[in-house]
């Protein structure tokens, strides 16, 4: 029990994912969490404006259930499978927030100076949220998957559009905390 | 309901794996964009490379899903437009709001809930390229 109260490794974690990855495929569907997103759009009537969202958005309710499965598993381990413990961050990675004006640093999973409610209701804060979901929501599905789909089930069958999606999810993000965090912070 | 019972299952351990090792974290995004720790590119790397060994592994012993039909991978199509001009877009949001869509569900379950914020905006950048969609090069 204590081992599953700390932090879990990294090669532990891994091969985990590559089992949810297997399972779903060998339940007959695909390991894809930003197809929900469209479903979602489906659901909330976008099939009656846009093409794209015309679509049998029943037969993706099994993917939903996936997603609420995962909504309880991230309260049962924050829950009841964690000791309070600040998350074991670098050295460099603390100073540089630290540099940046981040205080408490990975003592919650989620920065207050991003996602707390103070933060929230400030214009910047609130930019910074949408326009980062505005840009995964877009970005995801003009890609044709996420971290999921691309990273992991389509590195895994060795795809080359997964594999150039990922260097494209690379760049972004370097260019986002190399260049454009230092402006923003 | 008893069909959707082991989507569940798969869901609660993908959400507790996650959380567990931290990779819901935006910290943790942030260090590895920054390269200053290994752990987000070993829990990349060893499920890719676990991932690869379960689809050969599959594919050679010729299993089947409970469907009947052998393990297929859904193909990708061809292309590169959009999946670098995607990517690095997509990119930019995960680095900007540290999450990318498997851990924005999961961390309204640890109460983080101002990411249902992200989850909103993330929905209307969904619409929107489906409204632009014919318009984007792909």
């Amino acid at each position: 029990m204590e081992y599953i109260l700390q932090p879990w490794p990294w090669f532990v974690t891994g091969p985990l994912l590559a089992i949810i990855m297997f399972l779903l495929l060998y339940f007959g569907r695909t390991f894809g969490m930003s197809s929900n997103l469209r479903t979602l759009c489906a659901i909330g009537g976008a099939g009656k404006r846009v093409e794209f969202f015309k679509f049998d958005w029943k037969s993706q309710r099994w993917n939903l259930v996936v997603v609420l499965g995962a909504i309880l598993g991230g309260f049962i381990a924050h829950y009841l499978l964690s000791n309070p413990t600040n998350i074991n961050l670098s050295e460099a990675t603390i100073k540089d927030l630290n540099a940046f004006g981040f205080s408490n640093v990975g003592q919650s999973l989620v920065p207050p100076e991003l996602f707390s409610w103070d933060a929230v209701f400030s214009i910047k804060g609130i930019l910074i949220l949408i326009v980062g979901g505005f840009l995964v929501g877009f970005g995801t599905r003009y890609a044709g998957g996420c971290t999921s789909g691309h990273a992991i089930t389509g590195l895994s069958s060795l795809q080359l559009p997964s594999l150039i999606a990922v260097i494209g999810f690379f760049a972004g993000g370097l260019i986002m905390i190399h260049l454009i965090y230092p402006i923003l912070f | 309901m008893g069909k959707y019972l082991k989507f569940l299952t798969v869901g609660m351990v993908f959400g507790i794996v996650l959380v567990k090792s931290e990779a819901v974290s935006w910290y943790r995004i942030f260090e590895m964009f920054k390269f200053q720790s290994f752990h987000m590119y070993g829990i990349i790397g060893s499920a890719v490379i676990t991932g690869i060994i379960l689809l050969l592994v599959s594919k050679k012993i010729k299993i089947k899903n409970i469907e009947g039909s052998f393990l297929r991978v859904p193909l990708k199509d061809r292309g590169f437009i959009r999946y670098i001009l995607g990517g690095i877009i997509f990119g930019l949001g995960w680095a900007l709001c540290g999450a990318c869509p498997g851990p924005m569900y999961i961390l309204i379950g640890t109460g983080a809930f101002s990411i249902l914020v992200v989850i909103a905006a993330a929905l209307l950048g969904t619409y929107v390229y489906g409204l632009t969609k014919d318009k984007l090069p792909h």
